[in-house]
């Protein structure tokens, strides 16, 4: 039990981090705790956790994914322009891009495991294609005023207090759900975690390394076009610049979430406390209205370095006593 | 094996060549220099003017990629020197302001070689924490506002000229001849080399790896404090939000382009630059065709993928000169 937990210590770190901070904006704020705040943490943050829950595979793995936040721009104007110009229902253009993002994930992880690349330049690469070619698609902000997108942003469940849990929040809770299912009671979750560990023993085990890390990629492309999804119907517009350095707080989350970015240990649900760390920072900011919005971007670095610096610390206490029986019983 | 600068910088001479002919076909007018008031003018040297800043950049990251590092952190050290650059510039003397800007961006080097060097976090990682905080710490400077100054003496670091060649180019050159010295000149060079082909091979064999780890990343925070200075200078002010931002990755591509794997191990200063300047003729051909600038992006992530796969290990060799480049540069960088 006891080793279980301290398996469990970085997520609780992070969750205690998370209810620190929010006793603390409570205690100034006394608006700040009520359920309508809590909803629109949830709201607020949906496309971005979404995005998350596919990073947070692709780290454990071992890799990094640096497209996702122009997979979202893309995302969002072509469904802008498949909807508006091109007449395409909704519906089908949900199932077309996350078919098109599906494609350019493999792609790239084709890339990456076959040509024996780093994934951080691979998915760069992606990162440039995927927002240049939503720059040749349109650089203008398009609205989208399809009677789906007006029904799916009133529809909400309703709490008493003016707190809604809206589409895209429930849409998220999903996901975050459907991960942690697949990352850790899924032989492909077991895969990825042993992806991340050692891609050698993990290919002399006998799993097949190939179709791991493309499943992997597409994942975490399709996650990110479920976020483009998701980000659209919370703006209700197609903009080829929405959603610039998205990767970024991805993966800071991913990281204040307590994965660790060399692979093979992590958490989803972590992940998912990381972004709601940084979407109480925000939210913090704006009950204060004093302070100015690059304090977000300063505390979040200084919260990433926080929880770097006491990664390096576990994992050199646990070499440590590693080493220690070995000297104990030559 | 030590004498290579000649012989495999030909590919990307002869890319950038014909990418200035390409630009020379869509507007005859390309090489026409004309000039004026003591300093030369015309697109080419336009090309190498707008190329400074990510030349700068890339000097600094290519030792740091030569020791299988990365620093994400340079866009954001350059919206910080700038800043500061630009705050100062109208209160104090030139020598203040340089010392300022140049200090930041050597405590920034500093912090992140610190991180990788001393707490052993992955170089990707520590310099993440400076990308995110850093543009924030550059806002805070500016206060949130366009800073902006009419000091002549910084504003001729971006916009005058010396010798006919303008201010950006000559420091780009000065910061290249200085690297050049201090690397290959000296021992250096060879022990980030050996450090980035095999670190703990290297710090047997007597290299102190963790102190030239540091260095590194100081240089680089420094190429980046001297091109914020310029990218101040340039537009006369400071934009904490735009100063830099996404150049880091653009210093990356220079150097991927100039042959340095980014397994570690064999680099080149020289055509780390002749990367950078690449990166600026395409972008200033596209403009110049016509074509819209959007398409800059695709073309970019186009070269990116033909560079890579050059330079894949399970490709290497099979493409002509670039192939041959890329299998001498996997001898010395292969991934352990």
């Amino acid at each position: 039990m006891i080793r279980f937990l301290s398996r469990l210590t970085p997520v609780l770190a992070t969750a205690a981090v998370f209810l620190a901070g929010f006793v603390v904006c409570s205690l100034i704020y006394p608006n700040f705790a009520s359920l309508r705040v809590v909803m629109n943490l949830l709201t607020d943050n949906a496309f971005l956790v979404i995005v998350a829950v596919g990073m947070t595979f692709v780290i454990i793995s071992g890799g990094i994914d640096l497209s996702v936040g122009s997979v979202i721009g893309f995302t969002t104007v072509f469904l802008a322009l498949a909807i508006e110009r091109w007449g395409v229902p909704p519906l089908w253009a949900f199932v077309l891009i996350l078919v098109i993002c599906a494609a350019f994930g493999a792609c790239m992880g084709a890339i990456i495991q076959y040509f024996e690349l780093p994934a951080f330049i691979v998915t760069l690469a992606g990162m440039f294609l995927a927002r240049g070619v939503s720059f040749l698609l349109s650089t203008e902000s398009l609205p989208i005023t399809a009677d789906l997108y007006a029904h799916l942003s009133d529809h909400a469940l309703r709490f008493e207090g003016g707190a809604r849990l809206t589409v895209p929040a429930l849409v998220m809770l999903a996901v975050v759900i459907g991960g942690m299912v697949l990352l850790h009671l899924t032989r492909f979750g077991a895969n990825v975690y042993a992806l991340g560990g050692s891609r050698t023993a993990t290919g002399l085990m006998g799993i097949n390394v190939a179709r791991t890390t493309v499943l992997i990629y597409i994942l975490s492309s399709v996650l990110a076009g479920l976020a483009g999804i998701v980000f659209s119907l919370y703006t209700s517009s197609g903009y080829s610049l929405s959603a610039v350095g998205v990767e970024l707080d991805a993966i800071a989350a991913v990281v204040i979430g307590g994965t660790l970015l060399s692979g093979g240990y992590g958490f989803i649900f972590g992940s998912f406390l990381g972004v709601m760390i940084q979407g109480l920072i925000q939210t913090y900011i704006s009950f204060d209205g004093m302070l100015s919005s690059w304090w977000a971007k300063i505390a979040t670095g200084l919260l990433l370095f926080a929880f770097i610096a006491f990664q390096q610390l576990t994992l050199h206490l646990a070499r440590r006593s590693r080493r220690a029986p070995a000297g104990v019983h030559p | 094996m030590a004498l290579r600068l000649p012989r495999i910088g030909t590919s990307q001479i002869v890319a950038l060549g014909l990418i200035l002919v390409a630009n020379w076909i869509v507007s005859p007018q390309f090489f026409d220099i004309r000039v004026q008031d003591g300093r030369l003018f015309g697109s080419l040297i336009d090309v190498f003017n707008r190329g400074a800043p990510v030349a700068l950049l890339s000097i600094g990251m290519v030792l740091v990629i030569a020791m299988r590092g990365i620093d994400l952190s340079v866009g954001a050290v350059m919206a910080i020197c700038g800043a500061i650059a630009a705050s100062l510039a109208d209160t104090h003397s030139l020598p203040v302001v340089l010392a300022a800007a140049l200090g930041a961006g050597l405590l920034c080097g500093l912090w992140n070689g610190l991180l990788v060097a001393v707490l052993g976090i992955q170089p990707i990682v520590a310099t993440l924490i400076l990308m995110v905080a850093g543009r924030g710490i550059a806002q805070l400077i500016t206060e949130g506002r366009i800073v902006t100054f009419t000091s002549p003496d910084l504003a001729f670091l971006g916009g005058g000229s010396v010798l006919g060649l303008p201010t950006p180019v000559v420091l780009t050159l000065g910061m290249m001849a200085l690297t050049l010295a201090l690397v290959r000149g000296t021992a250096l060079g060879l022990m980030i080399e050996a450090t980035g082909g095999n670190p703990r091979a290297s710090a047997l064999a007597g290299i102190g790896t963790r102190f030239i780890t540091v260095g590194v990343y100081v240089w680089s925070g420094l190429c980046a404090a001297l091109a914020g200075i310029v990218a101040s200078a340039d537009i006369l002010g400071a934009d904490a939000n735009n100063a830099g931002l996404w150049l880091e990755l653009d210093a990356i591509l220079a150097v991927v382009i100039g042959g340095t794997s980014l397994f570690g191990g064999r680099f080149s200063i020289i055509l780390a630059v002749v990367g950078a300047f690449i990166i600026q003729a395409m972008n200033t051909g596209i403009l110049l065709s016509g074509f819209p600038p959007e398409t800059n992006l695709v073309v970019k992530a186009v070269v990116v993928l033909t560079v890579l796969l050059a330079q894949s290990p399970r490709l290497g060799g099979h493409f002509a000169g670039i192939g041959v480049l890329f299998k001498r540069s996997k001898s010395g960088g292969k991934r352990s």
